[in-house]
This record gives C-alpha cells, sequence and structure tokens, in this order.
C-alpha cells in the first residue's frame, strides 16, 4: 500500500483544497506543503525497505482495472524507478514550499502542483503500460493548467503549444504501446509480463516502427534535437516552481521511458537502431550547449542546457542498450550514468530554475544583462547559484561530475568515437556558466539594484537542501549507486 | 408472429401516440407533461431492452430484423441519449406555445435511429432512415420565429431529401441486381459478380444515404447549422443519435460486400476526408455550438475508422459501440452545458466562466477533453480501442491519421478552454435551470465514471457480432 498511498495521499490533497473554499493563501501553502512531505516520506520508506539484492520489481501492488483489457492498477518499483520517484518526491515538496505569486488563487494553484506529484509519481511507479499512458498524459493536463494560468509573458500561448505539442508524443507513444500490446501472447499491458515476452523480437519492420513510435514519444518529451522546440518557450512562460518541475521530473519521463519500455521490452530491435539514438544524443548535447551559450535569458539558457543533459542521459542508455551481450561493464557504467545523470539534473536544473524565479520576483526580468554585480549585494544567491552552475558542469565532488563520468567512461567502452565528440559539450556547458555567473554576479552593480535583497529563509532553505543532496551525491554516491547498480546489472544481461 | 420481440419499438410506438393525443387534447399549461410521459416511454423501453440483451443472437420477423448483442446496446445508448435529450427540453421549451408533440417527435426519431441500427433488411433500412429524417427536419426548425433555426432546418431538409432520395435509389438498384432485400440474400448474390458498374452506382447512393445520417463526407456541411440553429437538446440529439445508427447500420451494410470490391479503401478514405475536414473547418470557428456542430463532424470521421476494419478484425464492432457510446456521453454533456447556460453561442461569451459558473466549465472541459481521449476520461478508452481495432486490422495508417488529427482538434479544444479558464469573467451567465443542470451534471460524472469504469462498457460489447454474419 505505500506506493498507492504515495501518489492517493496528493491526489486526495489536491481534491480537498479544490473543493474547501475557507482557506487563505497561507493555510493553503502549509497544507500543500505537508500533503507533498508525505510522498517523500512513504518514498524513504520504500527506500529502506527496498531490498537490493531481491527481485528486479518491488513493492508490488496489482488491482485489476480493465481486465477485459488486461489493464490493471500496477505500481512497484526497481532501483531506477525508486532513485528517480525519490528525487520527484523530494523536487515536489521544493516547489510546493518555494515562495510564489498565486495571482489570489492559491488553493486552485497548490491543489494543481498536488495533482501533478501524483500523477508524476503514477509514471515511475506503474508496472503496467496503459496505467503508465494514463499518468503521462495527465501530466500534460496539469502542467497546461500550471502555465497556463499562473505564468507570464505569453503564458496562454506557451501552455498551447507545450500541450499540442507533447500530445503528439503521447499519441506516438500510445500507437506503439498498442502495436507492443497486440504482438504480446497473451495479450496483456503487465510490464513484467511483457519485459519477459519481448513482443515483436525479430519481426522486422513491425519491430522497428513500434520502436520509432516509441522514440517519437520519448524523444519529444525528454527532448531530443530536433523535436525540443516546445520546451524553452515553455520554460520561460511558465511560474518557477513549475519550471522546475517540468526540468526535474516531466523530462524524466522521456528518459526513464525509453529505458522502462523500448530497452526492457523490445531489447533486440533497440540494440539494432542505438547507434541512431546515441547520434542523436550527441547532437542534443553538442546543439544544446552551443545554442545555451548564445542565450541572453536566464531560463532560456538554463533550459537550453536541459537538452544538453538530457543528451548525457540518453547517450548513457543507448550505450547500454547498443549490444545484447559483451562490454556488460562498460553498460552497466553506462546506464546507472544515466539514472544518477536524471536524479543530478533534476535537483540541479530545478534549483537553477528555483533561482530564475527569485531573479523574476524582484527585477521582472530573465535578461541576465539587466543584472550584474550583485556578488556583495546578495552573497547568498551568488553562492547558491555557483554552487548549482559548477554542479551543472560537472565539477568533481558534485552530484553532476558523478553521472557524467559513469556515462563517458561506459560511451568509450562501446562508442570511443561518440564519446571523444560529446566530450565538447562539457566544455561548452562549462563555459557557459561561468558566463552566466559573471554576468549576473560580477562587474559594476547597476545603480536601480542597489537595493537588491538577497534570498529570504524560505527560499534558501528549499535551494540548501536540494544542493545539499547534489553534494552528499557527490561526494557519497554509493547510497545512490547500490540502489541502482543491481538493476542496471539485471538490465544489461549480466545477471 | 412473433411480436414480443418488438416490444421495445412497439413501447416507443404507443408512447409518441399517446404523446400526440395528449397534446392535441391538453391546454397549455400542461404541455410539458409530454416530456415526463416521454420519459417514462424510456424508461420502460430501456428496461426491456436491456432484458433483449440477455438472450441469444437471433434474426426475427422473417430475417428482418436483429436482436443480437451489438444492436442490443446501439439500442440502449440511442434510447438514453434520447433520455437525456429529452430531459434537458421543458425548460428549454416552456416559452413555445404549443410543444407537446415535440416529444413525440423525438420519440419518432428514436423510433426510426432504432429501425435503422436494427434492420437486416434493405427496405426495413429505409424505412428507418426516412422516418428518422422525417421526424427530426420539424424539430431542428421548432424555434420558428428564429431565422438560423429556420435557416438550419432548410439546410437540414435539402440535403436530406436529396441523400434519401439517392440513398432509395441505391437500395432500388441493389434490389434489381439481387432481386432480394435480406442482407443474407443480398450478400449471397453480390458474391456472384453481377454487373460492376451498377453496384458501384448502388453503393454510391447507399453510401451517401448513410454519410447523411453519420453526418461524414461528402454530406456533413448540414452538422454546424443544426448544432447552432435547432433547439440546443435537439442539437445534442441530432448530433449523437443518427451517427450511432448510422454507423451501426453502415458496418453491419458492408458486411455484405465482397472483399473484391475493395469497400475498406473508400470507407477508409472517407474517414480520412471527414476527419480532417471536419476538424479544419472547427479549427477558427468563434462559435462554440458550431465547433461542436464540426467537431461531430469529426468524430463521424473516427467512428468510420472502426467501420472500415469491420471485416478484417473481432475487436471493430466493440471498438465502434465503445467510441460511440463515449462520444454520445461527452457530446450530451458539451452541449448540455451549452442548454444550461441558455445555449449562449459566441465563444468569446464564454471568457471566464469557470470563475462564475465553476461547474458547467467542470463539464466542458471534461466533455472536450474526453473528445481528445484524455485518460482515464470515457473517451480514451473510445479511442484506445479504435486505435487497437484499426492496427489490428491492418489499417495502421488510418491510426496515424486519427492521431494527427487528434493533435488538431486539441487545438481548436483548448480554444474554448483557454478563454473559459484564463481569462477574466465577461459579465453574466444566465442558467436554465435545476433540471438542466442536473442533467449536465449527470453527463458530465458519466464520462468520467464510464472512464474509470471502462470494464462495465468493455465488458458488455466483448466479443460481439453484427447479425448476420
Amino acid at each position: 500500500m505505500i506506493l498507492t498511498a504515495a501518489l492517493g495521499i496528493p491526489l486526495l490533497g489536491a481534491l480537498a483544497l479544490a473543493f474547501w473554499p475557507r482557506w487563505q493563501e497561507q493555510q493553503a501553502r502549509v497544507f500543500a506543503i505537508i500533503t507533498a512531505v508525505v510522498p517523500l516520506l512513504l518514498m524513504l520508506w520504500s527506500w529502506v525497505r527496498f531490498d537490493p539484492s531481491g527481485p528486479l520489481f518491488q513493492l508490488v501492488e496489482e488491482v485489476e482495472w480493465v481486465p477485459s483489457l488486461g489493464m490493471g492498477f500496477r505500481l512497484g518499483v526497481d532501483g531506477i524507478a525508486l532513485a528517480i520517484a525519490t528525487m520527484s518526491a523530494l523536487l515536489f515538496t521544493a516547489a510546493a514550499a518555494y515562495p510564489v505569486d498565486t495571482k489570489g488563487m492559491p488553493r486552485q494553484y497548490y491543489a494543481w502542483v498536488l495533482f501533478l506529484e501524483s500523477v508524476s509519481l503514477g509514471v515511475f511507479l506503474s508496472l503496467d503500460l496503459l496505467l503508465f499512458y494514463v499518468f503521462f498524459d495527465l501530466n500534460l493536463v496539469g502542467m497546461y493548467f500550471l502555465i497556463g494560468r499562473w505564468g507570464h509573458g505569453r503564458p496562454q500561448y506557451s501552455a498551447l503549444k507545450f500541450f499540442l505539442y507533447t500530445l503528439l508524443g503521447s499519441l506516438a507513444l500510445l500507437l506503439a504501446i498498442l502495436g507492443l500490446y497486440l504482438a504480446s501472447e497473451p495479450r496483456t499491458f503487465d510490464m513484467r509480463e511483457l519485459i519477459a515476452q519481448q513482443p515483436l523480437a525479430g519481426v522486422a519492420p513491425a519491430a522497428g516502427l513500434v520502436l520509432l513510435g516509441f522514440v517519437l514519444g520519448f524523444a519529444i518529451k525528454t527532448p531530443l534535437v530536433p523535436f525540443h522546440t516546445w520546451l524553452p518557450q515553455a520554460h520561460v512562460d511558465a511560474p518557477a516552481p513549475a519550471s522546475a518541475i517540468l526540468a526535474g521530473v516531466l523530462l524524466k519521463m522521456g528518459t526513464f521511458g525509453l529505458i522502462r519500455i523500448p530497452y526492457s521490452m523490445m531489447r533486440q530491435t533497440f540494440a539494432d537502431y542505438a547507434l541512431w539514438l546515441a547520434i542523436l544524443a550527441v547532437i542534443s548535447i553538442l546543439y544544446g550547449a552551443v545554442v545555451a551559450l548564445g542565450q541572453g535569458d536566464l531560463k532560456r539558457r538554463i533550459a537550453y542546457t536541459s537538452i544538453n543533459h538530457m543528451g548525457y542521459t540518453v547517450l548513457g542508455i543507448a550505450v547500454a542498450g547498443a549490444l545484447l551481450e559483451g562490454s556488460e561493464t562498460a553498460r552497466q557504467l553506462a546506464l546507472t550514468g544515466a539514472t544518477i545523470e536524471m536524479v543530478a539534473h533534476g535537483l540541479i536544473t530545478g534549483s537553477l530554475f528555483l533561482i530564475a524565479g527569485s531573479f523574476w520576483e524582484r527585477g521582472k526580468s530573465y535578461d541576465m544583462d539587466y543584472y550584474g554585480g550583485l556578488g556583495a549585494k546578495a552573497p547568498m544567491m551568488t553562492g547558491l547559484t555557483a554552487l548549482a552552475a559548477f554542479a551543472s558542469l560537472g565539477l568533481p565532488g558534485l552530484a553532476g561530475f558523478v553521472a557524467e563520468f559513469h556515462i563517458f567512461v561506459g560511451t568509450f567502452g562501446v562508442y570511443p568515437w561518440l564519446a571523444g565528440i560529446a566530450l565538447l559539450g562539457i566544455l561548452i556547458t562549462a563555459a557557459l556558466f561561468l558566463q552566466m555567473l559573471q554576468r549576473l554576479f560580477f562587474g559594476k552593480l547597476p545603480p536601480q539594484w542597489s537595493g537588491f535583497p538577497d534570498l529570504r529563509v524560505s527560499e534558501w532553505t528549499v535551494l540548501g537542501v536540494l544542493l545539499a543532496f547534489v553534494v552528499i551525491i557527490g561526494v557519497y554516491p554509493s547510497f545512490l549507486i547500490d540502489i541502482i547498480e543491481p538493476t542496471s546489472r539485471w538490465l544489461v544481461g549480466a545477471g | 408472429m412473433p411480436v414480443g420481440d418488438l416490444l421495445p419499438e412497439l413501447v416507443l410506438l404507443i408512447g409518441a401516440v399517446v404523446i400526440v393525443l395528449f397534446a392535441s387534447f391538453s391546454p397549455q399549461r400542461l404541455q410539458h407533461w409530454g416530456a415526463s410521459l416521454a420519459l417514462l416511454t424510456l424508461a420502460i423501453a430501456v428496461v426491456i431492452t436491456a432484458g433483449q440483451g440477455e438472450a441469444p443472437p437471433k434474426l426475427t420477423f422473417s430475417g428482418v430484423w436483429s436482436l443480437d448483442r451489438a444492436t442490443v446496446a446501439a439500442k440502449l445508448l440511442i434510447l438514453v441519449s434520447g433520455g437525456f435529450a429529452v430531459a434537458l427540453s421543458p425548460r428549454w421549451m416552456a416559452n413555445d406555445r404549443r410543444h407537446g408533440e415535440y416529444y413525440a417527435l423525438i420519440l419518432f426519431s428514436l423510433l426510426g435511429a432504432i429501425m435503422m441500427a436494427s434492420a437486416t433488411d434493405s427496405m426495413e433500412l429505409t424505412i428507418g432512415v426516412l422516418l428518422s429524417s422525417v421526424a427530426s427536419y420539424p424539430l431542428v426548425a421548432y424555434h420558428r420565429a428564429w431565422a438560423p433555426a429556420l435557416e438550419a432546418g432548410m439546410k437540414y431538409f435539402l440535403m436530406g431529401a436529396l441523400a434519401n432520395a439517392l440513398f432509395v435509389i441505391g437500395i432500388v438498384l441493389i434490389f434489381g441486381l439481387t432481386g432480394a432485400t435480406g442482407y443474407a440474400e443480398i450478400a449471397t448474390e453480390l458474391n456472384r459478380n453481377p454487373d460492376p458498374v451498377v453496384v458501384i452506382a448502388a453503393l454510391t447512393f447507399v453510401f451517401i444515404g448513410l454519410a447523411f445520417k453519420l453526418g461524414a463526407f461528402p454530406v456533413y456541411a448540414w452538422m454546424p447549422d443544426v448544432a447552432q440553429g435547432a433547439p440546443a437538446p435537439i442539437a445534442a440529439l441530432l448530433t449523437v443519435v443518427p451517427k450511432i445508427a448510422a454507423a451501426l447500420a453502415l458496418a453491419r451494410f458492408v458486411q455484405l460486400l465482397p472483399v473484391s470490391l475493395a469497400w475498406p479503401w473508400v470507407i477508409a478514405v472517407l474517414a480520412t476526408l471527414t476527419m480532417t475536414l471536419g476538424n479544419l473547418a472547427a479549427l477558427w470557428q468563434q462559435d462554440l455550438r458550431r465547433l461542436l456542430g464540426w467537431s461531430a463532424v469529426s468524430q463521424s470521421g473516427y467512428a468510420l475508422v472502426a467501420v472500415t476494419v469491420v471485416g478484417a478484425t473481432d475487436m471493430a464492432v466493440p471498438s465502434l459501440l465503445v467510441f460511440l457510446a463515449a462520444y454520445a456521453v461527452a457530446n450530451l454533456a458539451a452541449f448540455g452545458a451549452v442548454t444550461h447556460l441558455r445555449g449562449r453561442t459566441a465563444l468569446k461569451h464564454y471568457q471566464g466562466l469557470a470563475h462564475v459558473r465553476p461547474w458547467s466549465a467542470v463539464v466542458i472541459v471534461l466533455a472536450l477533453l474526453s473528445f481528445v481521449g484524455i485518460p482515464p476520461l470515457v473517451g480514451f478508452f473510445g479511442k484506445l480501442l479504435l486505435f487497437q481495432a484499426a492496427i489490428d486490422g491492418g489499417y495502421t495508417w488510418l491510426a496515424v491519421v486519427a492521431v494527427a488529427n487528434t493533435v488538431l482538434s486539441l487545438f481548436y479544444y483548448l480554444r474554448v478552454i483557454s478563454p473559459m479558464i484564463f481569462a477574466k469573467a465577461a459579465g453574466e451567465y444566465a442558467v436554465l435551470g435545476r433540471g438542466s443542470a442536473v442533467v449536465m451534471l449527470g453527463a458530465g460524472l458519466l464520462v468520467l465514471g464510464l472512464g474509470l469504469g471502462a470494464q462495465l462498457l468493455i465488458h458488455y460489447v466483448d466479443g460481439v457480432v453484427l447479425l448476420p454474419k
């Protein structure tokens, strides 16, 4: 019941907020934070209960939903899902706690955040393909309303573009899911069953098409270049906590989905096309980094670094799935690295987007040249931003380094030349973050910022917690790796 | 004569006659009792029909009338949809000095639809098509003092008269070719390769006739006008009931055709055109009711996807029925909300609805998201089964077309949702009364409830086939 409670409680909380008309801003916020913490505690409890030496999927819960179709309410975790779901729960707590302008509709705002928490955890915890799709799609609805109502700039346009574009990805995914389902025997949406069956193995054109559907669906969500154009716009106009959720949690659904579905359920086809996926990933890495370097808008810059980082993750996944056997160690490192990258990126980029929100609140602008020389005025902001930026560019001792190190070592073992090209991305990322810090915090202080307020307690505590985990993963990664490793070992076929 | 097999239809007929008599001899202030009589009639018919679903499938009345589970499911849908339309009507029609026979016309139009859905004989089908059309024309133009209603009625009538005439010619040609009216004999004779030119002409005419009832290419232009000009409860009725009946009639009819005719391709092309044209026309509509009308056209296209694969997969008929049920519920919810809001039409008059009438807004949002197929709403399961049948039947490209159209349709549904939720309220929102609110909320609840409880729906139609097969 732990997992059901983890996604049921925020949903009930969302309903309570929606139907309880008397709550004011402060009450709604406190209630939302408390409700958002519960799934985090439940995930930590699952972490304790999870047995790394046990079976692949643990804490399994199963109730029939539409037995005529072979669809059930099936939940369960492996190491990868557990790590990402826990990170998501943490990020949602942070998003709920981060101060934000709710435009006079606090109940609705927090209700949507909690709804989104529920359905996001659902994506990572479900063990049923159709249930996975249900949660995957509901995310779009939640994010659409968050951006459209509480965004700034041209929120409705951005929300519309986000919904249309990502629905296209969802529907491609749905067709692929149906393709896989129709090929299974007996027909089922049970993921465990499908992983065991490996339907479509060796069915040449059909398997390729189904894989294409999955990759298209997840590439839009992740996003991979050239399917990324919805992302910067959505980020810029979204409220800061929604941006943090979008980057930290929603993008992970693409890469997590890649591991969970095509990687696990169609091993052979995935291996056949892994090189193409890896090339796409390297293009994303380089393109994301180069375009990020050219952005003068703080949020756009962070958004493009997301494309770069998600590129590393996809590269790790593609490498891990490139072969059916052989190079197990390298492939396992790559897959472990991809998972750590997801966790690290969620924490780091989530923090960066929250910081961008603090800038917006103070200056109503994301233009980096509009700020400058804030180092002395806002030391706390400078310090935390610098920490997040260094983590993001992969400084050793921080979480981003652990992830990228694993991925690159793994990639060198399988596609050494691709690893060589992708390394360029790290260089550009370093440049763009250092330049960002310089433009925001160093140089001459513009006169209008002589009264620039530093981070408030409610802001720096949230950022402090998120970034503390970045440091912990950086210096003591084994607590995370121990959970992920058995799963990635199983997934690369090394027993 | 197994008269008992026709009990639900007889109940409808008697109910309609009683209402006509009642309306003729009762004073104006009692006219609204017609609604209660109609609901009572429908309730009895539903109970009897539900009982028919338990019996094994069979043909009755010398093979002209089918009593299989698929037909029973469609009949239930038709009757329940009719019930929703009737329940929405009393307050809406209250200002009309004489509206007793309005309810009788609804019952006649439902009877025609049921005949279309049940017919396994071309003459029976013809009568169903004609009865359903004739009873619907006056309903569309019931607001006889209002120009748009007359225009809609006139368009509906002219298009219908032409389509029905062609339909009858098609049926006559088939009779001439095969010498039979029963479906089983027609199928046998058509398999003996009669003159292909005549066959193609006949089928074209029959398709046109059914496309009119379905609101599909090429005879779909009446749909937005009816949605806009007819009384709002009738708009709800006519965008749903004839579609269910015609989809079933068409699915049953194409089963008779020999494979050599490549009819699935024809239907697939019609499906593509209907979906795409309906969606494109809806994109920039400034009038919610017209937009819902065009969306109803595009939904006919999705229904045709299931008809395309009727011969290729056993999932086709169940998926068609689930899709139609999902569509019916969502469309009734949407039009229920429009009726409840006194039929307001212009999109800009819906600005900020969520702040003033949150429940109406919630129902509209649920209905539109169900059209898109967002889970776990009932529309999701409709589309899921539809795509599944299309892929299983070897028409993956058609599923891809349907997907592209779904994304396209989200654009205009969001054009409705976005100002409703994000904009500030523009003035007052008068509503019709408690009756329409209950109906609207009931339909909205079904959109969600039948999605969460999709097992009920899917289990009921699991493995059904259309006789004679």
